[in-house]
């Protein structure tokens, strides 16, 4: 994120637009009718004007956003860290509290939009009152800040001395009460703008974006691109709104007992009640699967295919149906699509040899005109020159075998032996929390045969939940 | 006579901005109906309670991104110390550790395969570690360097194998990468600016991706021309966040003007803007869950906000973290989402 100023070469950069949005709701508190009643506020024995308590900004809060008084105060928090509101009892604790601690509005001429980034030599002039007015006052990492300054800009340390000592002659001659203001409005400036070490950095924002040494180049080609692809768009089929909105409300409703966080997961969510039974019954190598599960392989040829379990089970059905080929093709066209690029050409040929070749054992049926074009490319062969004949397939199965495998009696079998689990509920006794195994790592995977003998798996019991 | 070649600039600028005006023009026509109206039938979410279920201590600086195993427990995350670590988010043990030469690693992304890990960030580079298990394995020296950008990386992703990897960079572009060779197999231009963000979208055909960038666009691009297919532009600042629809239908983008946005890619526009007057602070992160029903924000104001997507409404705003939400990612069976933190912390919520 950047903040408005003006980079080296003078260029506006875009406001922050967290900060548009917080000066607008600072002047909304401030509107005389509907904003938060300001009072003389009683210091020591000073009295400062316009001031409010922490109560009244939070139940303004409240009652503008109609937001709870947590999130009132939250919200509220953040005006006074990024110095918008500062506090008058405790200055150096930016902290906003939801009782009768007094705060004050900052003055928009040391607003973060305004006066960003703060500049050094407005920090040393700060300093040099501070240690002027009295001797020694300067805090710890101030003194250090100081130090520093004075050695970085030494040359015009003159200049820094002489505005201070102006800017402290100009305000002796201001009312008492007007001065504390003013001072109160500078300090609270420089613990956003120069925190104390230790206290959190609310201007911190991140690495540079939009950086000017590799900027896109906007120039007529960039322009002319734009043009050509909004031109396309233009041309573009649109489905309307209203059959586009239904089909998420359909799916929604069709995952909601599948989505744990809305609905719960049974036996129950391994991370609230620390039993990974949930996780075992739903393993790829399971005996039997989960109702569920098996439900879902009937939402879409997708959901079949994404769960190794189901991709096992309809290669099963596709055997029977002597139809097996299809599957293993699209599987091997998936291989040469995502693989690795220098053996492209050998599982290209391959493929060729399995599967589309006349006479092949595996010969996959596609239509005549796919075909030609296929082993037109497969001369030249490329990451997505199966593409179509994959794509082919892939339709006549989703089509075809995959709407007959949800009506067969392999599936329905299935789903009727399929289990649901029972409910475990958490442990009525926090002290009794089970005991949070530790699973294989699947880097396992990656132990060469040298590693066996030295393969072990932490202390794994994986396969169940022990109960205490 | 001769052309100006600022006219010509400015001639063009204008054309293009003419013709953006007259498709959004378009895609309001076929625009008969919100989303909240359709919604109206669909019964109301109760109370919501999530709570954080595990913290995990252990990177000394902000937690800057993170992404989940294929094993639904194990976690990657990256910190501006350059920090890259691998969780057992469920032990909440840390099995392993690699130190990047570069700060700021904005993007990390676990492989499919769950053997390796991918990160990078200020160096403009991603390179890519093999997890091994050897505890005296010194997991730099296997690093692989892939991705090479002119400007910083800011996110990555495994497509569906070990073998590709998709970038977005601070230099405007997204690239596809093969891991092996570490050869570019597809640019991808079309922002004006930084690209901060990108998702595979979920599709049969796997074969589009989304990015989102600081021009505040979001593009969706085709992975085998290098094509943009789709772009939007309804957000007021950078896109921080982009992510996918369960269905793949649609996808959501986070952005800095405080808003979290659903784009529908039939229907080619924006259909659904979640708002509050009381979030000020700009979106970092953004996932759905497993239903697409609920969507959660990851804000800079350090909270989470959860959305219901039918409705558009609010549906509960979570505390803990105490700083800048900077990641968020639903687990892969939907079971919790995990949050990463400026605080230096990850929070596992569910």
């Amino acid at each position: 994120m950047t903040i408005n100023t003006l980079s080296q070469d003078g260029v506006q950069r875009q406001q922050m637009p967290c900060l548009t949005k917080m000066e607008r709701m600072i002047i909304s508190m401030q509107d005389p009718d509907m904003g938060i009643k300001l009072r003389n506020q009683r210091l020591l024995i000073t009295v400062i004007p316009h001031a409010m308590t922490g109560l009244d900004i939070v139940e303004w809060l409240i009652k503008k956003c109609s937001i709870s008084d947590e999130e009132a105060l939250h919200v509220g928090q953040l005006f006074v860290k990024y110095g918008y509101i500062y506090p008058l009892k405790e200055p150096r604790n930016l902290i906003l509290k939801a009782d009768d601690s007094s705060y004050r509005f900052q003055t928009p001429y040391y607003w973060m939009s305004t006066r960003w980034p703060a500049s050094e030599l407005d920090y040393a002039i700060y300093l040099a009152k501070k240690n002027i007015r009295k001797q020694g006052e300067l805090i710890e990492y101030e003194k250090e800040c100081y130090n520093a300054l004075h050695k970085r800009i030494n040359h015009t340390w003159d200049f820094v001395v002489m505005q201070a000592r102006e800017q402290l002659r100009a305000s002796k001659q201001r009312r008492k009460g007007d001065r504390i203001v003013l001072e109160c409005q500078e300090q609270a400036y420089w613990l956003v703008n120069r925190p104390p070490p230790g206290t959190q950095d609310s201007i911190d924002h991140g690495p540079e974006r939009r950086t000017t040494n590799t900027r896109v180049q906007l120039n007529a080609e960039f322009y002319k691109k734009e043009i050509e692809h909004n031109r396309i768009s233009l041309a573009r089929n649109r489905v309307k709104s209203s059959i586009c909105l239904e089909s998420y409300v359909k799916y929604c409703e069709q995952y909601q007992p599948h989505d744990p966080i809305m609905q719960g997961c049974l036996p129950s969510n391994p991370w609230i009640t620390d039993d990974i039974m949930f996780w075992n019954m739903n393993s790829e190598t399971v005996a039997l699967p989960t109702k569920l599960r098996v439900e879902r392989w009937s939402f879409s040829f997708m959901e079949l295919l994404n769960d190794q379990m189901g991709r096992k089970e309809f290669l099963t059905y596709l055997e029977k149906e002597f139809s097996a080929e299809n599957l293993c093709f699209w599987q091997a066209c998936e291989d040469v699509r995502h693989g690795e690029t220098a053996k492209i050409p050998e599982k290209v040929d391959e493929v060729y040899k399995q599967f589309l070749a006349p006479g092949a054992s595996r010969w996959v049926n596609i239509d005549s005109k796919t075909m030609e074009k296929t082993l037109e490319g497969l001369k030249r062969p490329h990451r997505f020159v199966l593409d179509d004949a994959q794509m082919h397939i892939y339709f006549l199965m989703k089509k075809d075998s995959y709407p007959r495998y949800l009506k067969s009696e392999l599936y329905k079998n299935l789903l009727a032996r399929a289990i649901v689990p029972q409910e475990t509920k958490k442990s009525v006794f926090p002290f009794m929390r089970r005991q949070r195994h530790s699973s294989p790592s699947p880097a396992l995977a990656t132990q060469t045969a040298e590693d066996d003998g030295k393969a072990k798996y932490s202390n794994s019991n994986s396969g169940t939940a022990s109960r205490l | 006579m001769a052309a100006q070649p600022s006219d010509t600039l400015a001639t063009l600028k204008t054309e293009s901005e003419t013709l953006k005006t007259k498709l959004e023009e378009e895609r309001a026509k076929l625009h008969d109906v919100e989303l909240h109206q359709v919604a109206e039938k669909t019964e109301a979410l109760g109370q919501f309670v999530m709570k954080t279920r595990r913290t995990l201590k252990g990177h000394g600086n902000k937690v800057l991104c993170l992404d989940w195993c294929k094993d639904k427990r194990r976690i990657v995350s990256s910190s501006q110390d350059g920090k890259v670590i691998v969780w057992d988010a469920f032990t909440t043990n840390k099995e392993h550790a690699v130190t990047m030469p570069c700060t700021w690693v904005m993007a990390c992304a676990y492989a499919p395969s769950g053997c390796a890990v991918a990160c990078g960030g200020l160096d403009n580079k991603c390179s890519v570690y093999p997890l091994s298990l050897d505890k005296n394995e010194n997991l730099a020296a296997k690093k692989k360097s892939v991705a090479m950008h002119t400007n910083y990386l800011s996110a990555c992703c495994f497509t569906n194998s070990d073998m590709q990897i998709l970038t977005s960079s601070g230099d405007g572009t997204c690239a596809l990468w093969d891991v092996e060779s570490g050869q570019m197999l597809q640019s991808f231009h079309g922002h004006a600016a930084d690209v901060l963000c990108l998702d595979l979208a979920p599709s049969e055909t796997g074969n589009t991706f989304v990015s989102g960038g600081c021009d505040k666009k979001s593009c969706v691009w085709d992975m085998r021309t290098g094509q943009c297919v789709q772009s939007f532009e309804t957000h007021e600042s950078d896109i921080n966040s982009v992510r996918y629809y369960p269905s793949g239908d649609a996808f959501a983008s986070g952005s800095d003007d405080a808003t979290c946005r659903l784009y529908d890619l039939r229907a080619d526009r924006e259909v659904a803007i979640y708002s509050k007057e009381s979030i000020i602070f700009g979106a970092s992160s953004v996932d759905f869950s497993l239903s697409g029903r609920l969507l959660f924000g990851g804000y800079n104001d350090y909270t989470i906000n959860v959305w219901d997507v039918l409705k558009g409404t609010r549906v509960s705003i979570l505390f803990g973290h105490e700083n800048r939400v900077s990641t968020l990612r639903v687990s892969p069976d939907g079971t919790a989402f995990c949050s990463g933190s400026w605080d230096h912390t990850l929070r596992i919520w569910a």
